[in-house]
């Protein structure tokens, strides 16, 4: 850091306390409906306070160095501002995707800078920002394939034999260039290490590649999850690596956080989060081999409608479908209309329903639905058993009572909606196609089960004709 | 400044908080925490900052442009997207109630 005169570098080191506390506090009240709001507001203080400190050690800086920063910063805020502000609720989880990977990929330019200009800080600082930058681009790279696949940019999952021997190949390499680099540095070579130092990155962003192109998109929201942790993690060590109190706060946490709440996610898939990495699971079309037999039976809308406007109970069971078909508002103005009827609504959402955890809730918060209308995987799976209908919107892999049943099924184990213990069960669905995982679903084909094939969002507004017909 | 020892320190504490702060959070707000998180690490900033303030060369000088663009994105972007999501929840809130 440029040397500068102490009460500036004391004031910079109290604001940056000051900015982590406020992240701290933050993220706490973000944990909550009520005070969540504020809670990004209090965060987002704590950020412009560093930022604007950090101009403050600047003193001794060059003018360009300083002019460069402040364009850059207009730059990259700017573009992040508007794609911010025009992106659909439905595409959060890419967007998130993105943001992340951008600071996976800013934590590995620190480290780059670190590593080219060979630190004078000795051989740990050395190593602290070479594993900061692996982790940073791994998330960097890694990120930007997640967000390709949900953004529909990438639709293939890149599989072949020995893939796991190849990734592992990659990190070897990857690890040894990485001990090339440090102890290169370290013996004083720092120009000599330059061709190293570029070919580790480059290494670092093609395993972050490699390890993301084989996984299936029904794991994506682990994985961003994941990423989002070593983001946190790799921010951390660069700022052990820039003595920057505020850096090492606010990126371990993150990187704690972040990596409770993908176990979290795998937890709700009954899955560890070596098995999301490793297996090939979520997309592979064989996977379905499990055996369903029987035939899916059609039904009309205004047969539905009657059905459901006759119900005492419907149990609304939404998933990446209504996201894709945006039909939140039109599930919201149904079941207005059910309740106006004298029907008792209720939402289920399953833990990883839609691409994020929580992705559902995001949704229905918008359309308006009231919180106390929806019921976690515990709360409402008792009460499918005294629910007419249970409404299937868009789900699928969550109501697969294979999970239970059908110890061949990809998915066994899996804690899912009991859906199929309703007296009636409505599927909206695109088509007759396996889901988005690619494995066949047995409430499918149940005697109670009937399908209402079509768009969510122009299956429900018939839904809603059909109801209001029936008076 | 911040020496090997305290530093671990400093992990340690901020780890077991990052932990604690989530470990009892409703489901329904994962996926703005997720995002909330994201935004949070986008303290990354300040180190892109000085990274850049004290490049040198071309070379590091594009890096560090990079860095900071990068950084900025994940800041504004994380801040933008969360709110949004997050004003949702209270508006949701506050229409508490079917007629």
């Amino acid at each position: 850091m440029m040397p500068s005169p102490p009460t500036i570098q004391t004031v910079t080191q109290l604001s940056y306390l000051v900015a982590a506390a406020l992240f701290i506090l933050g993220l706490k009240r973000m944990s909550s409906p009520v005070t969540a709001v504020s809670g990004v507001r209090w965060a987002g203080a704590g950020m412009v306070l560093a930022t604007l400190v950090t101009f403050l050690a600047f003193t001794g800086a060059s003018p360009l160095n300083v002019a460069l920063v402040i364009g850059a910063i207009a730059i990259g805020g700017t573009v992040a501002w508007i794609s911010g502000k025009r992106v659909a609720m439905t595409d959060m989880p890419q967007m998130i995707a993105l943001y992340n990977g951008m600071g996976g990929g800013a934590a590995a330019a620190i480290a780059a800078v670190e590593l080219f200009r060979g630190s004078e800080h000795g051989i740990v600082h050395l190593v602290i920002a070479a594993v900061g930058g692996f982790i940073g681009s791994v998330s960097f790279s890694g990120s930007l394939i997640a967000f390709a696949k949900l953004q529909g940019l990438i639709t293939k999952s890149v599989r072949f034999g020995g893939q796991k021997f190849v990734n592992l190949a990659i990190l070897l390499v990857t690890a040894g260039l990485g001990f090339l680099v440090v102890s290169g540095m370290d013996s004083g070579l720092p120009l000599a290490g330059l061709p190293a130092v570029s070919l580790f990155f480059a290494f670092s962003l093609l395993l972050g590649i490699a390890m993301t192109l084989p996984i299936g998109g029904a794991d994506m929201p682990v994985v961003i999850s994941l990423y989002n942790a070593l983001t946190g993690l790799a921010v951390g060590f660069e700022g052990f690596v820039l003595d920057n109190a505020a850096m090492i706060i606010a990126g371990t946490v993150v990187g704690a956080a972040g990596t409770l709440l993908t176990q979290l996610m795998a937890k709700a898939m009954n899955r560890s989060l070596g098995n999301v990495l490793f297996s090939n699971f979520g997309e592979s079309s064989s996977a379905g081999g499990a055996g369903v037999t029987g035939s899916q039976k059609a039904i009309e809308a205004s047969d539905a409608g009657v059905m459901m406007a006759y119900s005492q109970k419907i149990i609304i069971v939404p998933g990446y479908g209504l996201a894709v078909a945006q039909a939140q508002h039109k599930v919201w103005e149904l079941t207005q209309l059910l309740i106006d009827h004298g029907v008792k609504v209720r939402f289920a959402i399953h833990p990883v329903a839609g691409r994020m955890p929580g992705h559902m809730n995001v949704l229905l918060a918008e359309a308006g639905v009231p919180y106390d209308l929806i019921s976690d995987l515990d709360e409402i799976n008792a009460e499918f058993e005294t629910a007419d209908v249970a409404l299937i919107i868009g789900a699928n892999d969550v109501v697969n009572p294979d999970a239970r049943a059908n110890r061949a099924s990809p998915i066994f184990g899996m804690p899912i909606l009991n859906a199929d213990k309703a007296k009636n069960v409505v599927v909206i669905k695109r088509g007759q196609g396996q889901g988005f995982s690619g494995i066949d679903n047995a409430l499918f084909v149940l005697d109670q089960t009937r399908m209402l094939y079509g768009d969510a969002q122009a299956a429900v507004s018939q839904l809603i004709q059909a109801v209001k017909a029936a008076g | 400044m911040i020496d090997g020892v305290i530093a671990l320190y400093i992990f340690m504490l901020a780890a077991f908080t990052g932990y604690e702060v989530i470990s009892r959070v409703p489901v329904i707000l994962h996926t703005p925490l997720m995002s909330g998180s994201n935004f949070v690490h986008g303290i990354v900033l300040v180190g892109a900052m000085v990274a850049l303030g004290q490049a040198d060369t071309t070379l590091l000088r594009v890096i560090g442009v990079v860095g900071v663009i990068l950084a900025a994105g994940n800041a504004v972007g994380g801040y933008v997207v969360t709110e949004r999501m997050l004003k949702m929840f209270v508006s949701a809130g506050r229409k508490k109630g079917p007629r």
